[in-house]
């Protein structure tokens, strides 16, 4: 049956339904506001892009494997507040470790990550050998992560960060942010786990048939485990981003940000049933959603009506997504 | 009272890109079995979700004696008396097998407070069970029944219903030869009260057996009504296919060599399942395993191929001892598994053909050890796509959207690819059609060929007298017999086997 011109569009515009409307709120905006299109704006927006970017693509790992991640927020603050701790100024009077001089900045960075990817094996663990399902593990993991960070910080704010710290906030290479950068070079590394590497593979088949991936010889648990690790590590280099770009932390930075990334992931295409998605899609979901959260400003809708913006445009996004595979009656 | 109790005239219905079904019509005499057959994607299958509701036909008539109808939902269908058995079944495996048989029309008490009467419930369901010789407690969780049983639990359920019109779509692909029995006894009893029955089956000697009508269709074409008495079963194969099906089952040239594998006293962790099996398979030997539903053959190749716990016993390939406690281990010595339940643990449904295909030899194609090297991988997908003719526009294509038998021959690419001595195929042409059949029957014989090492499991006993070289016949969980002479290889042999306890 060949389609016609009509339902060939028809099927356009709800496939695409969602970026179609984001692009044509975003020239309303353009030609009602006066500074929204210009270049200093759109590098903020692409900075706040970033660390939602790289939480984003971690989480999405899990949803592909029909799980999910609600410890990303927790394990943000974690992040952050770890990297303030190693990489405050000796002169700062609130200094966390006053004696210690502070460490590089990337080997702050390892060590942020590397704890983060520890606490997520052990929640990959959880979920892999003892068949604790993620959204449960993950919880749990969610609060053991916030008591840490707690007991860590004291429940303080950090601040007095060593230059070389602030700087990968506000540092530039070829006019691009250093941020921005980070963010390019970790997607350019997920889609090549994703695409080019065994374990990106049997991601997908354990998110398309788990019963089906044992029998394939797909070594089931060993993949689990990575995914939450990888994930947990790429929170880590969230908050630490997050951090440098507040110039402090708190034990609340990222908090609820796990969501907003779910959010974005399926917005964007990846499939919460597993099996489903790509990197480009948590590209246009976080780009969605941070354009929303803008234009909304700039046209001056009251900042608590945005919240209900947002979740209206997740109910229309994700219906529209799913249509897509129901197949019709 | 009219000649027919359903009447289905001029329905089409078109999914996008596909037109399922043309200008098809079907008509039920009461107290018959009206046979629908075709081969997998004729629209068999579509033709019966449109009129239980499940689809929406986009043009056609539905008459129920005499009366026009409409039904828009299975729930209207099963008010009309129009009661389905589904091929797929679709229960709810945590739920008692009384609630699944009464699930949207719990039998309340107290009037308008509308409280479920658990007790009528489960006394109706053992009611209903006895009635169709099953005799299971209705307060079991039906996840833990076999396949067959809980088949058995659906078919309760239309009984159940008082229904005047049943379709039964494929009802006997998981069932074992005396299951199949009892849903004949039940077949004629609803026969004998005027029930109207479809029957949707790939089995010949089954429609030669209990069918009065049969209606065949072809690429969602109506091919025409034919009484069964009229028609040989080599008419019914020529209609179906539109062209002539000689050989069932391909001639095997091949004689079996030296021994590949054995299996030693293989028990399993669980008392009631396999216990103390022994065999050996030679090389280029088709192995046929027999035996009912629940003789735990699958749970015992399972077991082998490190999916389920074995508790003692031996596995040698080549001589040598091998431990398996996990595919990998299995895969490693050489050994493939096409399992039952293609949807349950077979295809990945959401993945490409390439995806499907790729998913277990990822470790040989790759660069620098860990990059995949799609190039060759592409080459390998599309060498087998090609060799294993498997009829889809290309490797891209989801396998959801290709026909059963497709699916199996995308599985059994999937395992050639990974060049075992020793392949398992539990069930392997279960569900799909005639044509396809004929296809899968001559991969096996080439592998045969090629020197590989094939155990097949069948319910089928013409397939498996068919198509193996020896026979071992299981019965609960034990290896009761081992038929190797050609001659000795008869219904009559394996039956005496599988009923052993």
């Amino acid at each position: 049956m060949v389609k016609t011109n009509q339902q060939k569009i028809k099927d356009f515009l709800i496939n695409n339904g969602v970026i179609i409307v984001m692009f044509i709120l975003v020239i309303y905006t353009g030609l009602t506001s006066n500074n929204f299109f210009t270049g200093n704006n759109l590098m903020n927006i692409l900075t706040n892009m970033s660390s939602r970017l790289v939480i984003a693509l971690g989480i999405a790992g899990c949803v592909i494997t029909a799980g999910c991640d609600l410890s990303a927020g927790r394990m943000i603050g974690f992040g952050g507040c770890i990297a303030g701790t190693l990489l405050q100024r000796m002169d700062y009077s609130g200094k966390f470790f006053p004696d210690m001089e502070p460490l590089n900045v990337f080997v702050a960075l390892l060590i942020v990550m590397v704890i983060c990817a520890a606490f997520g094996t052990i929640t990959g663990f959880f979920i892999a050998y003892l068949s604790v399902p993620p959204f449960i593990a993950t919880l749990a993991m969610m609060e053991i992560v916030y008591g840490i960070s707690l007991i860590y910080t004291n429940a303080t704010p950090l601040g007095g960060y060593v230059q070389e710290y602030t700087n990968i906030a506000n540092g530039k290479f070829l006019g691009i942010n250093y941020l921005i950068w980070i963010a390019i070079i970790v997607a350019a590394i997920t889609w090549f786990i994703f695409n080019m590497t065994r374990h990106g593979k049997y991601m997908y088949a354990i998110g398309g048939n788990p019963q089906a991936a044992e029998v394939a010889g797909v070594p089931v648990k060993k993949t689990l485990i990575l995914i939450y690790m990888k994930a947990a590590a790429m929170y880590g280099l969230a908050g630490f981003m997050l951090g440098a770009r507040a110039g402090g932390a708190s034990v609340q930075l990222g908090y609820g940000y796990e969501m907003e990334a779910i959010a974005a992931c399926t917005i964007g295409g990846v499939s919460v049933t597993g099996g489903r998605g790509r990197v480009s899609s948590a590209v246009i979901g976080v780009a969605v959603f941070e354009l929303l959260k803008v234009a909304l400003q700039y046209l001056g809708v009251d900042a608590n009506a945005q919240y209900i913006a947002i979740g209206i445009v997740i109910f229309v996004a994700i219906s529209l997504d799913i249509r897509k595979y129901i197949a019709k009656k | 009272m009219a000649e027919y109790k359903l009447e289905l005239k001029g329905v089409c219905k078109s999914f996008p890109g596909v037109k399922a079904l043309d200008n098809v019509q079907l008509s039920l005499r009461p107290g018959t079995v009206h046979a629908l057959m075709g081969e997998n994607g004729a629209g068999k299958s579509t033709l019966m979700k449109c009129l239980f509701g499940i689809y929406k036909m986009d043009a056609g008539e539905i008459f129920l004696d005499g009366r026009k109808i409409e039904v828009n939902n299975p729930d209207e269908a099963m008010k009309y008396g129009i009661a389905m058995v589904h091929q797929e079944l679709q229960p709810v495996p945590a739920r008692s097998v009384a609630e699944n048989l009464y699930l949207g029309r719990f039998p309340t008490k107290y009037g308008p407070l509308k409280i479920i009467d658990h007790k009528k419930m489960y006394e109706d369901t053992a009611k209903w069970l006895k009635e169709v010789k099953m005799d299971f407690d209705p307060k079991a969780q039906l996840g833990t029944l076999s396949i067959g049983q809980m088949q058995s639990v659906e078919i309760a359920k239309a009984v159940s219903q008082q229904a005047k019109v049943v379709i039964f779509d494929e009802p006997t692909s998981s069932l074992s030869d005396n299951e199949v029995e009892a849903l004949f006894r039940i077949m004629n009893d609803l026969r004998d009260r005027g029930v109207a029955m479809v029957y949707i089956s790939h089995k010949m000697d089954e429609i030669k057996r209990i069918a009065d009508d049969i209606t065949i269709m072809r690429d969602g074409t109506y091919v025409g009504t034919w009484a069964a008495s009229e028609m040989t079963t080599d008419d019914i194969i020529k209609n179906m296919v539109g062209r002539e099906l000689t050989n069932v089952y391909p001639e095997k040239h091949t004689k079996p060599g030296e021994v590949v594998m054995e299996v030693k006293n293989l028990c399993s962790i669980h008392e009631k399942s396999f216990q103390n099996v022994s065999f050996t398979l030679r090389k280029g030997e088709i192995l046929g395993f027999g035996g009912l539903v629940g003789a735990q053959r699958t749970e015992l190749m399972e077991g082998i191929f490190g999916i389920r716990g074995v508790a003692s016993g031996e596995i040698y390939m080549h001589g040598k001892k091998v431990k398996i406690k996990h595919p990998i281990d299995a895969m490693n010595a050489g050994i493939g598994l096409i399992t039952e339940d293609r949807r349950g643990n077979g295809i990945f449904g959401c993945l490409s053909i390439k995806d499907n295909v790729g998913v277990s030899i990822y470790n040989k194609y790759l660069k620098a050890r860990m990059v995949l090297n799609h190039k060759k991988i592409n080459e390998s997908v599309e060498d087998s796509i090609k060799k294993l003719s498997i009829k889809t526009p290309s490797m891209k294509e989801h396998i959801a959207n290709l026909s059963g038998g497709n699916q199996q021959k995308v599985i059994v690419a999937r395992w050639l690819a990974n060049d075992p001595d020793v392949l398992i195929m539990d069930e392997p042409t279960r569900g799909i059609d005639v044509g396809a059949k004929h296809e899968i029957y001559e991969i096996m014989n080439d592998l045969a060929a090629q020197g590989k090492a094939i155990i097949m499991i069948s319910s089928e006993m013409s397939e498996l007298l068919g198509m193996s070289d020896r026979i071992c016949v299981m019965c609960n969980g034990k290896l009761t017999g081992e038929i190797d002479q050609p001659e000795e290889m008869t219904q009559a042999k394996v039956m005496s086997y599988a009923t052993q306890f």
